[in-house]
């Protein structure tokens, strides 16, 4: 493997950063689309090439872009996603009926096995794909079709669908997750999904235990061990060992455990990264102290990763898609702060190095391994 | 020839200048500039007016001749002076944000 390549996203446009397999020297490029919120970028596996990316507005609404030489050039594609049907409603922030209204690509998925087919996770809650590297967009309506689908209701940064992960056993299996509605899977490729929230507790939902309502704010899988989930809610890290059929708490020994992101070690599928957030308002490292958390155990028990992070004066956020994991041998981790800095590690987390610290607002962070 | 002044976001976004000549054809409206706009420049459909409804993006404003024109119908003919080419059609982003 020649080296890595990590996309950002920002509040202010795109940048990208690229090392050899060392990763201890790195180029920034950018920004892209300066001015312009970047929710995100990935790239696909089938050939790192080709990149997409979410370009958004509250302004001008949302802009697809696609790159087929490793983000030096860039073109549009298609930008009109339209709900399948009778779009029906959801419920608004007060309890009320509200229109499924598209506002933002957040997240892109690209294809396992096909460079030009791409998912996209989008707010009001649903999911589209492509099968023309984002020319057009179709809607896997049976997701938002679902019986509980007028329940759901936005989390504080809208209805939003940001995680889909496609298993890398089973094409036919895709898992998402919506905040605030919960993780649903489907069996089929996306034609009927299941709410897959059996032993998540929320007790800011009137039945705390409920089929949906509650605010997952991040899921991983680790290809080698399909059946495994890791799980980043609102409140609590959890895990299930059956595809999504239930879930159990593994928070331990965390000092909270709130946080956005999760990960997982690419060598080693019972090594899990978090970063906790201190919560419910604040939404910044406990006692300004910025610590990723890694186990070695799937869970529960938990080691602070605190050597070249700031352990003082740190009141920064990780958003949701802010962390990413490298394929090298050791692993590299990546994570970006809403304080503009961009931090690496690649060691498998055991020391850290801020590899851009001045970039605007940090959305997103994927990492590719080049060929 | 109607003369359309788009604001920067959409200037590099459709790689163009601040100021775009249209030719429309038939009675010059708001829906007909936009029209012969998103023709010249593909790029910027969805980025003005909503691609299913046609509903003016809530954050833009259109001006010309020194009125507000945003909340006329898109099919309203647009003063002489812009349809003369005298005076230009501002699509205008609002002022506002971080």
């Amino acid at each position: 493997m020649s080296g890595v390549r990590v996309l950002v996203g920002t509040k202010k446009g795109a940048f990208i950063l690229t090392s050899d397999g060392k990763r201890d020297k790195w180029q920034i490029d950018g920004p892209l689309f300066g001015g312009w919120e970047i929710y995100h970028m990935k790239g696909s596996p089938v050939d790192p090439n080709r990149i997409y990316a979410s370009q958004s507005s509250g302004w001008f609404g949302q802009v697809v872009h696609l790159s087929d030489d490793g983000g030096k050039s860039w073109q549009t594609v298609g930008n009109d996603f339209v709900y399948e049907g009778e779009t029906g409603t959801h419920q608004w922030y007060d309890g009320t009926a509200h229109p499924w209204e598209f506002a933002r690509v957040w997240h892109f998925e690209p294809s396992l096995t096909d460079v030009d087919t791409v998912y996209a996770g989008v707010e009001d809650a649903g999911i589209f794909r492509s099968r023309d590297g984002g020319l057009t967009w179709q809607e896997l309506s049976g997701l938002r079709r679902h019986s509980t689908g007028s329940t759901w209701q936005p989390g504080a940064g809208g209805l939003c669908l940001h995680s889909i992960v496609l298993d890398a056993n089973d094409e036919n299996r895709i898992f998402v997750a919506i905040s605030a509605a919960g993780a649903f899977r489907t069996d089929d490729g996306g034609k009927t999904w299941l709410p897959i929230n059996q032993g998540l507790r929320s007790d800011y939902i009137p039945d705390p235990n409920a089929e949906v309502g509650h605010c997952v704010h991040r899921i991983a899988q680790h290809p080698a061990n399909p059946q495994v989930l890791f799980m980043q809610k609102h409140w609590d890290v959890m895990r299930s060992d059956d595809a999504g059929a239930s879930w159990y708490e593994i928070s331990g020994n965390l000092p909270t455990d709130f946080g956005f992101v999760i990960d997982v070690n690419s060598n080693d599928p019972q090594t899990v990264y978090v970063v906790p957030i201190k919560s419910d308002s604040e939404h910044y490292p406990p006692e300004g102290k910025l610590r990723v958390y890694r186990s070695r155990s799937g869970g529960n028990e938990w080691e602070a990763l605190t050597k070249g992070l700031p352990q003082k004066d740190c009141y920064v956020n990780v958003l949701r898609d802010a962390m990413a994991v490298d394929k090298m041998d050791p692993c590299g981790i990546y994570f970006g702060t809403t304080g503009g800095e961009l931090y690496a590690s690649a060691n498998d987390g055991d020391s850290w190095a801020a590899i851009a610290s001045t970039l605007p607002k940090i959305l997103s962070v994927e990492v590719q391994t080049l060929p | 020839m109607i003369r359309v002044i788009i604001p920067h976001h959409l200037r590099t976004l459709a790689k163009s200048g601040s100021e775009v000549d249209l030719e429309v054809e038939g009675e010059v409206t708001r829906g007909a500039v936009l029209d012969a706009l998103e023709a010249r420049y593909p790029v910027l459909r969805g980025t003005i007016r909503d691609q299913v409804t046609g509903e003016r993006r809530p954050f833009l404003r259109f001006f010309a001749c020194k009125q507000d024109l945003s909340h006329e119908p898109p099919d309203a003919p647009l003063p002489e002076a812009v349809a003369r080419g005298e005076e230009p059609y501002y699509i205008i982003g609002a002022i506002a944000g971080g």
